[in-house]
Protein backbone atom coordinates (compact mmCIF):
# COMPACT_ATOMS: atom_id res chain seq x y z
CA UNK A 1 0.00 0.00 0.00
CA UNK A 2 2.76 2.44 0.89
CA UNK A 3 4.38 1.72 -2.44
CA UNK A 4 1.12 2.67 -4.15
CA UNK A 5 1.10 6.11 -2.53
CA UNK A 6 4.78 6.65 -3.34
CA UNK A 7 4.16 5.83 -7.01
CA UNK A 8 1.00 7.97 -7.08
CA UNK A 9 2.85 10.93 -5.57
CA UNK A 10 5.74 10.48 -8.02
CA UNK A 11 3.28 10.41 -10.90
CA UNK A 12 1.61 13.59 -9.60
CA UNK A 13 4.98 15.35 -9.46
CA UNK A 14 5.93 14.24 -12.98
CA UNK A 15 2.57 15.29 -14.40
CA UNK A 16 2.70 18.60 -12.54
CA UNK A 17 6.13 19.38 -13.97
CA UNK A 18 4.92 18.39 -17.44
CA UNK A 19 1.92 20.71 -17.28
CA UNK A 20 4.10 23.54 -15.99
CA UNK A 21 6.55 22.99 -18.86
CA UNK A 22 3.69 22.93 -21.40
CA UNK A 23 2.32 26.21 -20.10
CA UNK A 24 5.68 27.94 -20.17
CA UNK A 25 6.26 29.78 -23.38
CA UNK A 26 9.21 31.86 -24.31
CA UNK A 27 9.16 35.46 -25.39
CA UNK A 28 7.03 38.29 -24.14
CA UNK A 29 4.10 39.64 -26.06
CA UNK A 30 5.37 42.41 -28.34
CA UNK A 31 4.62 46.09 -27.80
CA UNK A 32 1.73 47.92 -26.22
CA UNK A 33 -0.51 46.52 -28.92
CA UNK A 34 -0.30 42.96 -27.62
CA UNK A 35 -1.98 43.30 -24.25
CA UNK A 36 -5.12 44.78 -22.79
CA UNK A 37 -4.83 48.51 -21.99
CA UNK A 38 -4.95 49.73 -18.39
CA UNK A 39 -7.99 51.85 -19.18
CA UNK A 40 -10.75 51.61 -21.77
CA UNK A 41 -12.34 54.48 -23.66
CA UNK A 42 -15.06 54.65 -26.28
CA UNK A 43 -13.75 56.47 -29.34
CA UNK A 44 -17.11 56.12 -31.07
CA UNK A 45 -15.78 53.55 -33.51
CA UNK A 46 -18.20 50.68 -34.14
CA UNK A 47 -16.29 48.49 -36.56
CA UNK A 48 -15.30 48.44 -40.19
CA UNK A 49 -18.19 47.65 -42.51
CA UNK A 50 -18.55 46.10 -45.92
CA UNK A 51 -21.58 46.89 -48.05
CA UNK A 52 -24.03 49.68 -48.57
CA UNK A 53 -25.34 51.78 -45.70
CA UNK A 54 -28.87 51.30 -47.04
CA UNK A 55 -28.72 47.50 -46.89
CA UNK A 56 -31.77 46.17 -45.00
CA UNK A 57 -29.73 43.61 -43.09
CA UNK A 58 -26.71 44.30 -40.96
CA UNK A 59 -24.64 41.31 -39.87
CA UNK A 60 -22.21 41.99 -37.06
CA UNK A 61 -19.41 39.49 -36.73
CA UNK A 62 -17.34 39.27 -33.54
CA UNK A 63 -14.06 37.75 -34.62
CA UNK A 64 -10.70 36.74 -33.24
CA UNK A 65 -7.81 36.86 -35.70
CA UNK A 66 -6.06 33.88 -34.13
CA UNK A 67 -9.20 31.72 -34.18
CA UNK A 68 -8.93 29.03 -36.88
CA UNK A 69 -12.69 28.87 -37.36
CA UNK A 70 -12.75 32.61 -38.06
CA UNK A 71 -9.99 32.08 -40.62
CA UNK A 72 -11.90 29.25 -42.26
CA UNK A 73 -15.05 31.35 -42.36
CA UNK A 74 -13.20 34.34 -43.81
CA UNK A 75 -11.43 32.38 -46.53
CA UNK A 76 -14.08 29.80 -47.44
CA UNK A 77 -17.50 31.33 -46.78
CA UNK A 78 -16.93 35.05 -46.98
CA UNK A 79 -16.11 35.31 -50.70
CA UNK A 80 -19.50 33.83 -51.60
CA UNK A 81 -21.28 35.99 -49.02
CA UNK A 82 -19.61 39.08 -50.47
CA UNK A 83 -20.61 38.13 -53.98
CA UNK A 84 -24.19 37.09 -53.28
CA UNK A 85 -25.28 39.25 -50.37
CA UNK A 86 -22.97 42.20 -49.75
CA UNK A 87 -22.23 43.29 -53.30
CA UNK A 88 -25.92 42.97 -54.20
CA UNK A 89 -26.84 45.53 -51.53
CA UNK A 90 -28.85 43.16 -49.36
CA UNK A 91 -26.42 42.84 -46.46
CA UNK A 92 -23.97 45.13 -44.73
CA UNK A 93 -21.25 43.26 -42.81
CA UNK A 94 -19.66 44.79 -39.74
CA UNK A 95 -16.52 43.44 -38.09
CA UNK A 96 -15.97 43.75 -34.35
CA UNK A 97 -12.94 42.53 -32.45
CA UNK A 98 -13.33 39.91 -29.79
CA UNK A 99 -9.80 38.72 -28.91
CA UNK A 100 -10.02 35.63 -26.76
CA UNK A 101 -7.82 35.33 -23.69
CA UNK A 102 -6.59 31.91 -24.82
CA UNK A 103 -4.87 33.47 -27.81
CA UNK A 104 -1.53 35.09 -27.23
CA UNK A 105 -1.39 37.18 -30.39
CA UNK A 106 -5.01 37.76 -31.36
CA UNK A 107 -5.09 41.21 -29.75
CA UNK A 108 -1.83 42.03 -31.49
CA UNK A 109 -3.28 40.89 -34.82
CA UNK A 110 -6.45 42.94 -34.23
CA UNK A 111 -4.22 45.93 -33.55
CA UNK A 112 -2.28 45.32 -36.75
CA UNK A 113 -5.57 45.31 -38.67
CA UNK A 114 -6.67 48.53 -36.96
CA UNK A 115 -3.36 50.23 -37.75
CA UNK A 116 -3.77 49.15 -41.36
CA UNK A 117 -7.34 50.43 -41.17
CA UNK A 118 -6.04 53.85 -40.16
CA UNK A 119 -4.44 53.92 -43.60
CA UNK A 120 -7.58 52.68 -45.33
CA UNK A 121 -6.24 49.13 -45.59
CA UNK A 122 -8.27 47.26 -42.97
CA UNK A 123 -9.85 44.74 -45.31
CA UNK A 124 -6.63 44.11 -47.19
CA UNK A 125 -4.86 43.45 -43.88
CA UNK A 126 -7.68 41.25 -42.66
CA UNK A 127 -7.35 39.18 -45.84
CA UNK A 128 -3.61 38.87 -45.30
CA UNK A 129 -3.98 37.79 -41.67
CA UNK A 130 -6.56 35.13 -42.48
CA UNK A 131 -5.06 33.87 -45.72
CA UNK A 132 -1.63 33.40 -44.10
CA UNK A 133 -3.02 31.97 -40.92
CA UNK A 134 -0.06 29.66 -40.27
CA UNK A 135 1.26 32.35 -37.92
CA UNK A 136 -1.49 31.39 -35.49
CA UNK A 137 -0.20 27.83 -35.25
CA UNK A 138 3.48 28.44 -34.65
CA UNK A 139 3.32 30.33 -31.35
CA UNK A 140 6.20 32.50 -32.54
CA UNK A 141 6.29 36.26 -32.22
CA UNK A 142 4.53 37.40 -35.44
CA UNK A 143 5.72 41.04 -35.36
CA UNK A 144 7.96 40.75 -38.41
CA UNK A 145 5.49 38.60 -40.30
CA UNK A 146 2.71 41.14 -39.69
CA UNK A 147 4.94 43.89 -41.07
CA UNK A 148 5.40 41.79 -44.21
CA UNK A 149 1.67 41.18 -44.40
CA UNK A 150 1.07 44.89 -43.92
CA UNK A 151 3.45 45.64 -46.75
CA UNK A 152 1.57 43.18 -48.96
CA UNK A 153 -1.66 44.91 -47.95
CA UNK A 154 -0.29 48.23 -49.14
CA UNK A 155 0.39 49.70 -45.71
CA UNK A 156 3.02 52.38 -45.13
CA UNK A 157 5.32 50.66 -42.66
CA UNK A 158 6.64 53.77 -40.93
CA UNK A 159 3.15 54.84 -39.92
CA UNK A 160 2.26 51.23 -39.13
CA UNK A 161 5.28 50.82 -36.84
CA UNK A 162 4.49 54.02 -34.97
CA UNK A 163 0.86 52.96 -34.56
CA UNK A 164 1.81 49.52 -33.26
CA UNK A 165 4.52 50.81 -30.93
CA UNK A 166 2.12 53.31 -29.38
CA UNK A 167 -0.66 50.75 -29.05
CA UNK A 168 -2.90 53.41 -30.55
CA UNK A 169 -5.98 51.23 -30.88
CA UNK A 170 -5.58 49.04 -27.81
CA UNK A 171 -8.46 50.77 -26.04
CA UNK A 172 -10.70 50.52 -29.08
CA UNK A 173 -10.10 46.77 -29.28
CA UNK A 174 -10.73 46.30 -25.58
CA UNK A 175 -13.92 48.37 -25.86
CA UNK A 176 -15.09 46.08 -28.65
CA UNK A 177 -14.28 43.01 -26.56
CA UNK A 178 -16.20 44.39 -23.59
CA UNK A 179 -19.09 45.22 -25.88
CA UNK A 180 -19.01 41.58 -27.01
CA UNK A 181 -19.12 40.48 -23.38
CA UNK A 182 -22.13 42.69 -22.78
CA UNK A 183 -24.07 41.05 -25.62
CA UNK A 184 -22.99 37.59 -24.47
CA UNK A 185 -20.51 36.70 -27.14
CA UNK A 186 -19.08 33.42 -25.86
CA UNK A 187 -16.93 32.26 -28.76
CA UNK A 188 -15.74 33.27 -32.16
CA UNK A 189 -17.04 33.86 -34.69
CA UNK A 190 -20.37 35.04 -33.25
CA UNK A 191 -22.90 36.72 -35.50
CA UNK A 192 -25.77 39.14 -34.97
CA UNK A 193 -28.38 40.02 -37.58
CA UNK A 194 -29.83 43.50 -37.03
CA UNK A 195 -28.83 43.16 -33.39
CA UNK A 196 -30.26 39.69 -32.82
CA UNK A 197 -27.77 36.99 -31.87
CA UNK A 198 -27.65 34.08 -34.30
CA UNK A 199 -27.20 30.57 -32.93
CA UNK A 200 -25.72 28.06 -35.31
CA UNK A 201 -25.07 24.40 -34.57
CA UNK A 202 -22.19 24.45 -37.04
CA UNK A 203 -20.07 26.91 -38.95
CA UNK A 204 -22.62 28.82 -41.05
CA UNK A 205 -22.29 29.27 -44.78
CA UNK A 206 -23.60 31.67 -47.39
CA UNK A 207 -26.89 29.76 -47.64
CA UNK A 208 -27.55 30.31 -43.94
CA UNK A 209 -27.03 34.04 -44.23
CA UNK A 210 -29.04 34.18 -47.45
CA UNK A 211 -31.95 32.53 -45.64
CA UNK A 212 -31.64 34.96 -42.74
CA UNK A 213 -31.46 37.97 -45.06
CA UNK A 214 -34.45 36.68 -47.07
CA UNK A 215 -36.46 36.24 -43.89
CA UNK A 216 -35.65 39.72 -42.56
CA UNK A 217 -36.30 41.39 -45.89
CA UNK A 218 -39.60 39.51 -46.30
CA UNK A 219 -40.77 40.67 -42.88
CA UNK A 220 -39.59 44.25 -43.24
CA UNK A 221 -42.28 46.98 -43.53
CA UNK A 222 -41.38 47.74 -47.13
CA UNK A 223 -42.62 44.31 -48.24
CA UNK B 1 -8.31 -3.09 -4.53
CA UNK B 2 -6.19 -3.24 -7.67
CA UNK B 3 -9.15 -1.83 -9.57
CA UNK B 4 -9.44 1.12 -7.23
CA UNK B 5 -5.70 1.76 -7.41
CA UNK B 6 -5.84 1.67 -11.21
CA UNK B 7 -8.75 4.14 -11.14
CA UNK B 8 -6.74 6.46 -8.88
CA UNK B 9 -3.78 6.42 -11.30
CA UNK B 10 -6.04 7.02 -14.30
CA UNK B 11 -7.95 9.81 -12.52
CA UNK B 12 -4.67 11.50 -11.64
CA UNK B 13 -3.57 11.41 -15.28
CA UNK B 14 -6.98 12.71 -16.42
CA UNK B 15 -6.84 15.44 -13.80
CA UNK B 16 -3.63 16.85 -15.23
CA UNK B 17 -4.91 16.66 -18.82
CA UNK B 18 -8.03 18.62 -17.80
CA UNK B 19 -5.93 20.97 -15.67
CA UNK B 20 -3.70 21.84 -18.63
CA UNK B 21 -6.71 22.55 -20.85
CA UNK B 22 -8.38 24.59 -18.13
CA UNK B 23 -5.31 26.71 -17.38
CA UNK B 24 -4.84 27.26 -21.10
CA UNK B 25 -8.47 28.34 -21.41
CA UNK B 26 -7.83 30.85 -18.62
CA UNK B 27 -5.05 32.37 -20.69
CA UNK B 28 -1.97 30.79 -19.14
CA UNK B 29 0.81 29.83 -21.52
CA UNK B 30 0.93 30.38 -25.25
CA UNK B 31 -0.74 28.45 -28.04
CA UNK B 32 -1.94 25.04 -27.02
CA UNK B 33 0.54 22.22 -27.69
CA UNK B 34 -1.47 20.17 -30.11
CA UNK B 35 0.52 19.58 -33.28
CA UNK B 36 0.09 21.52 -36.49
CA UNK B 37 -3.49 20.54 -37.22
CA UNK B 38 -4.94 23.27 -35.01
CA UNK B 39 -7.69 20.93 -33.87
CA UNK B 40 -7.34 21.86 -30.22
CA UNK B 41 -7.55 25.57 -30.97
CA UNK B 42 -10.64 24.97 -33.08
CA UNK B 43 -12.29 23.02 -30.29
CA UNK B 44 -11.12 25.30 -27.49
CA UNK B 45 -12.33 28.44 -29.22
CA UNK B 46 -15.68 27.07 -30.33
CA UNK B 47 -18.89 28.07 -28.59
CA UNK B 48 -19.10 24.57 -27.11
CA UNK B 49 -15.88 25.07 -25.15
CA UNK B 50 -17.80 27.06 -22.52
CA UNK B 51 -20.65 25.66 -20.43
CA UNK B 52 -22.54 27.76 -17.88
CA UNK B 53 -19.87 30.42 -18.08
CA UNK B 54 -16.97 28.09 -17.33
CA UNK B 55 -14.54 26.38 -19.70
CA UNK B 56 -15.59 22.76 -20.28
CA UNK B 57 -12.15 21.67 -19.09
CA UNK B 58 -13.03 23.03 -15.64
CA UNK B 59 -15.75 20.40 -15.33
CA UNK B 60 -13.17 17.83 -16.33
CA UNK B 61 -10.92 18.98 -13.49
CA UNK B 62 -13.81 18.72 -11.02
CA UNK B 63 -14.87 15.31 -12.36
CA UNK B 64 -11.42 13.75 -12.29
CA UNK B 65 -10.76 15.23 -8.86
CA UNK B 66 -13.99 13.68 -7.58
CA UNK B 67 -13.04 10.28 -8.99
CA UNK B 68 -9.55 10.56 -7.49
CA UNK B 69 -10.87 11.53 -4.06
CA UNK B 70 -13.43 8.72 -4.04
CA UNK B 71 -10.84 6.19 -5.27
CA UNK B 72 -8.40 7.23 -2.52
CA UNK B 73 -11.14 7.17 0.10
CA UNK B 74 -12.14 3.69 -1.04
CA UNK B 75 -8.56 2.50 -0.49
CA UNK B 76 -8.71 3.10 3.26
CA UNK B 77 -8.51 -0.23 5.06
CA UNK B 78 -11.97 0.20 6.52
CA UNK B 79 -13.46 0.94 3.10
CA UNK B 80 -11.82 -1.91 1.21
CA UNK B 81 -14.56 -4.51 1.70
CA UNK B 82 -17.39 -2.02 1.18
CA UNK B 83 -19.04 -2.45 -2.22
CA UNK B 84 -20.74 0.96 -2.22
CA UNK B 85 -17.43 2.61 -3.14
CA UNK B 86 -17.39 0.58 -6.35
CA UNK B 87 -20.95 1.68 -7.06
CA UNK B 88 -19.97 5.30 -6.45
CA UNK B 89 -17.00 5.01 -8.79
CA UNK B 90 -19.17 3.45 -11.50
CA UNK B 91 -21.65 6.30 -11.08
CA UNK B 92 -19.01 9.02 -11.36
CA UNK B 93 -17.26 7.28 -14.25
CA UNK B 94 -20.55 6.84 -16.11
CA UNK B 95 -21.37 10.55 -15.84
CA UNK B 96 -17.89 11.41 -17.10
CA UNK B 97 -18.05 8.85 -19.88
CA UNK B 98 -21.47 9.99 -21.13
CA UNK B 99 -20.28 13.61 -21.09
CA UNK B 100 -17.23 12.55 -23.09
CA UNK B 101 -19.40 10.72 -25.63
CA UNK B 102 -21.40 13.92 -26.17
CA UNK B 103 -18.30 16.11 -26.43
CA UNK B 104 -16.67 13.68 -28.88
CA UNK B 105 -19.84 13.75 -30.96
CA UNK B 106 -19.62 17.55 -31.05
CA UNK B 107 -15.99 17.39 -32.14
CA UNK B 108 -16.64 14.88 -34.93
CA UNK B 109 -19.96 16.03 -36.33
CA UNK B 110 -20.49 19.66 -35.31
CA UNK B 111 -17.13 21.36 -34.84
CA UNK B 112 -15.39 19.06 -37.34
CA UNK B 113 -12.11 19.14 -35.45
CA UNK B 114 -10.39 16.72 -33.12
CA UNK B 115 -8.34 17.83 -30.14
CA UNK B 116 -5.67 15.34 -29.16
CA UNK B 117 -5.94 16.30 -25.50
CA UNK B 118 -9.66 15.62 -25.61
CA UNK B 119 -9.00 12.24 -27.21
CA UNK B 120 -6.52 11.51 -24.42
CA UNK B 121 -9.12 12.44 -21.82
CA UNK B 122 -11.72 10.30 -23.60
CA UNK B 123 -9.39 7.29 -23.50
CA UNK B 124 -8.70 7.84 -19.79
CA UNK B 125 -12.35 8.20 -18.76
CA UNK B 126 -13.28 5.18 -20.88
CA UNK B 127 -10.59 3.16 -19.12
CA UNK B 128 -11.83 4.39 -15.73
CA UNK B 129 -15.37 3.41 -16.67
CA UNK B 130 -14.34 -0.09 -17.76
CA UNK B 131 -12.18 -0.66 -14.67
CA UNK B 132 -14.95 0.58 -12.40
CA UNK B 133 -17.37 -1.87 -14.02
CA UNK B 134 -14.83 -4.66 -13.55
CA UNK B 135 -14.52 -3.70 -9.89
CA UNK B 136 -18.25 -4.25 -9.52
CA UNK B 137 -18.17 -7.53 -11.42
CA UNK B 138 -15.04 -8.83 -9.73
CA UNK B 139 -14.79 -7.24 -6.29
CA UNK B 140 -11.37 -7.46 -4.71
CA UNK B 141 -10.85 -10.22 -2.20
CA UNK B 142 -7.12 -9.89 -1.63
CA UNK B 143 -5.55 -7.37 0.68
CA UNK B 144 -1.98 -6.29 0.11
CA UNK B 145 0.58 -7.40 2.67
CA UNK B 146 1.20 -4.71 5.23
CA UNK B 147 -2.40 -3.60 5.34
CA UNK B 148 -4.29 -4.48 8.43
CA UNK B 149 -7.19 -6.81 7.76
CA UNK B 150 -10.48 -4.97 8.24
CA UNK B 151 -13.13 -6.39 10.49
CA UNK B 152 -15.61 -8.52 8.53
CA UNK B 153 -18.37 -8.36 11.11
CA UNK B 154 -19.14 -7.85 14.73
CA UNK B 155 -16.96 -9.80 17.13
CA UNK B 156 -18.49 -13.01 18.31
Amino acid sequence: MNRFYVVLTALAVVLGITVFALLRTGGGAPAAAAGPPPTVADDGFRGYSLGQGSAPVEITEYLDFECPVCATFATVQMPTIKEQLINTGRVRWKFRDFPLAVHKYSRFAAHAAQCAGAQGRYFEMQDQLFEHHQWAQTGKDPSNLFRSLGQAAGVDLNAYDACMKAGRYAQRIEYSRQEGDSVRVDGTPTFFANGRKLDFRRLPGSDDFKAIADSIIAHSPRH
Amino acid sequence: MRHRQAIAFLALAGLFVALYLWLHALGFGGPIKCGASGGCETVQTSQWAVFLGMPVAFYGVVGYLAVLVVALASLRPAALPQRQWNVMLVGLASVGWLSTIYLTYLELFVIHAICRWCVGSAVIITAIWIVSLLSLRFPATRIDPGVSQPLRGPPA
